[in-house]
């Protein structure tokens, strides 16, 4: 089981657990503010995007070339940019937080 | 076992030189081909703008036939965003349960219909009433408007060959002046009255702007989501092992949806207008001249797509621009998404095979480049 926090642009704190799937559908599943997923999960679409807590990046890692390729032409994109449903959801990513992109 | 083959007529010049020249009624039109120098060039509007006069940044140019500007498509930030955010939350009510199940009756509905048929041609009797009664849920206008629509025929816009049909816009254009009458005079819950009462950048939308908005959802929509239902049934009826793979493992249907909108990309290409004088993979163009940015071509991009001429359902990561990239990126990319799922699941559920009987390829005639982008007519027959 993973604990996941996500912070939204409201200065909402959603704290999630899962054991499966991957980051973008748990944050859907719970509503959280700024995180779409239109795609389904494909790393087409970018409203998956989120800023990982540089605390947690360890944990989480760094994109894969096509992901960090999308998010080069994103306006808020940061160095800690990841598209969220590039995460996968398990117990080494427990405790991470993330910050939705506006 | 080849008609729902679609080549990419495009290959030779993205690995050479990663643009391309197309004529387009007198103006020249370089084309963007790469999916990396398509996503720079959307996402720099600054230096292609959208804003151009109306009409010109799509291709073949609606500049002779249409005077509107439609609206947040053929604007540039910061003007857009707000329009956006005005529109936004609309068109994801695809997305709602209420939405979703009324779109699942319609189409149920229409292939419970189809069915009983000998045989039928998808375009015109099947994708086109799909795509027009569909609509009715996007605007939130009555059922029975469809027929209308439907009675308009596959292209609003488009007659033979690459010419436009000034007359047939015009249909088009004063059918939504009534509608827009109507909908002032006596407001409802459509999508009319919603932006009549609507504000963007600190003002009312004004019926010229709402007109704006109103034609790019006809026309946006129209033969993208005729073109992603026809291609669609056309390789199911080529790939029974794939509706097989479906039925066993739901669970990759979003990943085949994608991947068909991704090798499809029922819209070839968009413009965007040069500000200043730029560079295009090495190429200079000088101040107010047209590029596309061809999502068709960037699709089939082999840095990007491994086999990215096959259709591979299940492909995991698909970063495909077939909705456009960046701030205008397709407004009605949650509605055509769920048109596909929800057709894709009925047909699973209902149909065991689809049989091609006779058919008639649309090949966009873009330059020296061809490129198929769809059927005129796909008459099938459906087994179950
Ligand atoms: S959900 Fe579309 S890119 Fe992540």
């Amino acid at each position: 089981m993973a604990k996941i926090t996500f912070l939204t642009s409201d200065n909402e704190t959603i704290i999630t657990e899962a054991t499966t799937g991957n980051v973008m559908e748990l944050a859907v599943q719970n509503k959280v503010k700024g995180i779409d997923g239109d795609c389904g999960g494909v790393c087409s679409c970018a409203t998956c995007h989120v800023h990982v807590e540089p605390a947690s990046w360890d944990k989480v890692g760094a994109p894969s070339q096509l992901e960090s390729d999308m998010l080069e032409f994103d306006d808020n994109v940061s160095e800690f940019s990841r598209l969220c449903c590039q995460i996968d959801v398990s117990d080494a990513i427990d405790g991470i937080v993330l910050n939705v992109a506006k | 076992m080849n008609k729902s083959n679609f080549q990419d007529p495009f290959e030779k010049e993205r690995i050479e030189k990663g643009f391309g020249k197309m004529n387009d009624q007198g103006e020249e039109v370089t084309m963007v081909l790469g999916h990396k120098d398509v996503r720079r060039c959307a996402h720099n509007a600054k230096t292609y703008q959208s804003g151009a006069a109306p009409g010109r940044i799509v291709i073949p140019s609606e500049e002779n036939i249409r005077d509107i500007r439609q609206i947040p498509f053929e604007v540039d930030p910061p003007l857009h965003a707000d329009y956006r955010a005005v529109l936004d939350p609309w068109f994801k009510r695809p997305l709602e349960e209420e939405y979703t199940t009324k779109l699942k009756n319609q189409i149920q509905s229409l292939v419970k219909e189809v069915l009983k048929r000998e045989s039928l041609d998808i375009v015109s009797e099947f994708a086109l009433p799909l795509q027009s009664r569909a609509l009715t849920l996007l605007l939130n206008t009555p059922y029975s408007q469809a027929e209308t629509w439907i009675s308009w025929g596959t292209h609003v816009f488009r007659s033979e060959g690459t010419a436009l049909d000034a007359d047939k816009a015009n249909i088009l254009y004063d059918y939504i002046d009534k509608e827009i009458e109507r909908a002032s005079a006596a407001p409802t819950d459509d999508l009319y009255s919603v932006l009549l009462a609507s504000e963007a950048n600190g003002k009312k939308l004004t019926k010229k702007e709402v007109k704006g908005v109103i034609i790019l959802t006809f026309a946006g929509g129209r033969d993208t989501v005729i073109n992603a239902v026809t291609n669609s049934i056309s390789y199911f009826s080529e790939h029974p092992e794939s509706l097989e793979r479906l039925r066993n493992e739901p669970e990759i249907l979003n990943n085949t949806i994608e991947e068909l909108i991704r090798y499809f990309s029922p819209l070839t290409q968009m413009g965007r207008i040069t500000t200043e004088a730029s560079n295009v993979c090495e190429h200079s163009l000088k101040a107010d001249s047209k590029i596309s940015l061809c999502w068709a071509s960037a699709n089939r991009d082999a840095n990007v797509f491994e086999n990215a001429n096959e259709i591979v359902i299940d492909r995991k990561i698909n970063p495909h621009v077939a909705f456009g990239f960046g701030t205008h990126n397709c407004l009605g990319a949650t509605h055509a998404r769920q048109i596909l799922k929800i057709l894709i699941s009925t047909l699973l559920e209902e149909v065991k095979s689809i049989d091609i009987i006779d058919y008639k390829e649309n090949i966009e005639d873009l330059g020296h480049f061809k490129r198929k982008v769809g059927f005129d007519s796909l008459h099938v027959k459906f087994n179950y």
